[in-house]
């Protein structure tokens, strides 16, 4: 520290550190403000309004909790987010169960096991939007590669994927699983490498068998990171737009039409602003109320 | 008897052999959709819609040709009337009677990417900085809260931010304007930013600007000269993150862009309508597209985790 140039007199000319702090954070706030609590405020407000994006000189009324009302009572709205549960529950199951294998796997550490997990990991980086868009080439009834590899595994493959009722609810969470199981592994193989081996050791004293151990060991210790996974994936899947719209646009019929998609509808295409934004309003509620349930009871599990 | 010391926590050589298959296999599989649409890009567009698929093919420039030129479609006539063709693409063109009138839009959409992505990232970052400096050294009242509320600025669905984004932007003439995406993707960005540069920070010793500040540096000093050196990898981890966000972002763009500050995810889309079935040419712009992401995960392989969990699991 000697080296360095001793500048006593600077520091009487610094600014406090009380002041630093909001220079330092301030502008942040700002940002935050202006594009975050404003535009939800503004939200909340056009929530009881009957205001329409597409005609901004139509006198706007005040018209209470009719928006709410007529969301919560409609059918149809139920629907969607019945098939957005369904996306979301099945793609978070199978990638939860791919994740925990292949990560159970790859802490075997064989040789080139790093190699390999970069390759797994490479969907996940990639952009929804453009991931759909490809796949429905692969999903082309005729010339695409899925149903091609399907017949090499011995199916009578003319499966359309994308354009049958009972098939493409299944399609989306296919194409989800193929992007996101990278996700869920990477997570678990963390917790796999944070159990300390000498757990193990004991255990190999006690000669516990290996299904022991696993269900003693490996699975309570690694629970946190499968919560902190199944949450993060939820509140993904929860808000899901890109990837679907690009894949079945909520097709065929409203099947695969998710919260987030007939969102975008209402409020892009049928320009029911008001309307939209009391369903914006309550699919914030949604996504937070349940994630605040997670992190209590990953508090909860980190205190035991 | 000849028996092998083995270590109780060393898998056994079989098991081990056993794992590096099935995890091949599932790589092998997994990357399957990626090398297709690579291979793609170099079929012609009949290849593309052979049935059954072909695995080998003529490799072909046709669908690159395609993605970055405009064509019409001529008669025989007016193919035999026109001057003579001035590049080897043009002469490729020519073979399916048609002519090129013009680029195609995808150099600027890829463009407009390249300037929106670095532009928040670069904003993202430096603010990001600032913020995750004061809330890693200094006493901000009500910090667990305001760290929090950042964070949950991500539970929003982005159509449902992009509501009142678009009323406010129609207002402030920011709508299909560099500026404006440029400054949505730097709020989004910043929740990640600040939560990861807090926990890079967090992680250098306070003694070193200590030592610092008692030689006579200022604090504001003792932040450049002293932390930021130490914060680089940090610094530089996260824009990666920030860019490939930036680079990936679909909803926005589609629904407050249109024709000048449009980006490559909405438009790639676009490319097979133009052709009718032009998947080559939507083939060659996703791998476009996606290569520089690709090699970003790469370099970024080791930080991934903290990254993607937002700096809970640091490894």
């Amino acid at each position: 520290m000697a080296l360095l140039p001793n500048r006593s007199k600077a520091s009487g000319h610094g600014l406090s550190d009380r002041s630093l702090a909001w220079l330092f954070v301030g502008p942040t706030f700002a940002l935050l403000l202006a594009f975050n609590i404003f535009p939800l405020l503004w939200s909340i407000y056009l929530s009881f309004t009957n205001y329409r994006a597409n005609r901004p000189g139509l006198e706007v009324s005040w018209v209470g909790l009719d928006n709410y009302r007529r969301l919560l009572d409609d059918s149809e709205v139920w629907g969607y987010f019945q098939a957005t549960a369904h996306f979301l529950c099945w793609s978070i199951l199978l990638q939860v169960l791919l994740g925990f294998a292949l990560a159970l796997l790859i802490n075997r550490k064989f040789k080139s096991h790093s190699f390999w997990t970069t390759a797994i990991l490479l969907p996940m980086m990639l952009s929804p939007a453009v991931v759909g868009t490809f796949w429905t080439y692969f999903f082309q009834p005729q010339y695409g590669i899925f149903n091609a590899l399907a017949a090499l595994l011995g199916f009578d493959a003319n499966f359309t994927m994308l354009g049958d009722v009972d098939l493409a609810p299944w399609a989306i969470i296919m194409v989800d699983t193929w992007m996101w199981t990278p996700y869920v592994m990477l997570l678990i193989l963390a917790g796999l490498r944070s159990i300390p081996p000498y757990i193990y050791e004991a255990a190999e004293i006690d000669r516990a068998s290996e299904w022991v151990k696993f269900w003693r060991i490996t699975l309570p210790m690694v629970l946190p990171f499968v919560v902190l996974a199944v949450l993060f994936r939820a509140i993904d899947n929860f808000k899901m737009f890109d990837l679907v719209n690009q894949l079945t646009s909520g097709g065929p019929g409203s099947v695969t039409e998710l919260a987030s998609i007939n969102l975008k509808r209402e409020a892009f295409e049928k320009w029911r602003t008001g309307y939209s934004s009391a369903f914006a309003i309550i699919l914030f509620v949604s996504i937070y109320g349940l994630s605040s349930i997670v992190v209590r009871f990953l508090d909860r599990m980190k205190q035991r | 008897m000849k028996t092998t010391v083995h270590s109780p926590l060393e898998p056994r050589p079989w098991a081990r052999r056993l794992a590096a298959v099935l995890v091949i296999g599932y790589a092998v599989i997994s990357l399957i959709p990626l090398a297709w649409i690579f291979m793609a890009g170099f079929r012609t567009p009949e290849d593309a819609i052979a049935y059954p698929p072909k695995v080998l093919a003529e490799p072909s420039l046709l669908g690159y040709v395609h993605l970055f030129t405009a064509r019409t479609r001529v008669t025989p006539d007016q193919l035999a009337s026109a001057p003579a063709p001035a590049t080897w693409y043009d002469a490729e063109v020519r073979k399916e009677q048609m002519l090129i009138v013009g680029p195609s839009r995808f150099k600027d959409r890829y463009l407009n990417s390249l300037v929106i992505g670095f532009g928040s990232t670069f904003l993202s970052v430096f603010l990001g900085t600032l913020a995750a400096y004061g809330f890693s050294r200094f006493r901000v009242p009500g910090k667990d809260d305001l760290m929090f509320f950042i964070l949950s600025t991500r539970m929003m669905p982005p159509i449902a931010v992009a509501i009142p984004v678009f009323l406010m932007y129609r207002q402030l003439g920011l709508s299909d304007t560099y500026l404006g995406l440029i400054l949505l993707y730097t709020v989004v960005n910043l929740s990640l930013a600040v939560w990861l540069l807090k926990g890079f920070m967090d992680e250098i010793p306070k003694e070193y600007e200590e030592a610092a500040l008692v030689d006579g540096y200022t604090r504001m000093q003792a932040f450049v000269r002293i932390v930021l050196p130490q914060a680089a990898t940090g610094i530089a981890t996260t824009a990666i993150f920030c860019l490939i966000f930036a680079w990936n972002e679909y909803a926005f763009a589609l629904l407050l862009t249109s024709g000048t500050a449009q980006t490559a995810p909405p438009f790639i889309p676009t490319i097979i309508g133009e052709g009718g079935l032009d998947w080559p040419a939507m083939a060659a712009g996703t791998s476009l597209f996606l290569m520089p992401v690709l090699i970003f995960t790469v370099i970024l392989r080791k930080h991934l985790l903290r990254g993607i969990t937002f700096g809970a699991v640091r490894k």
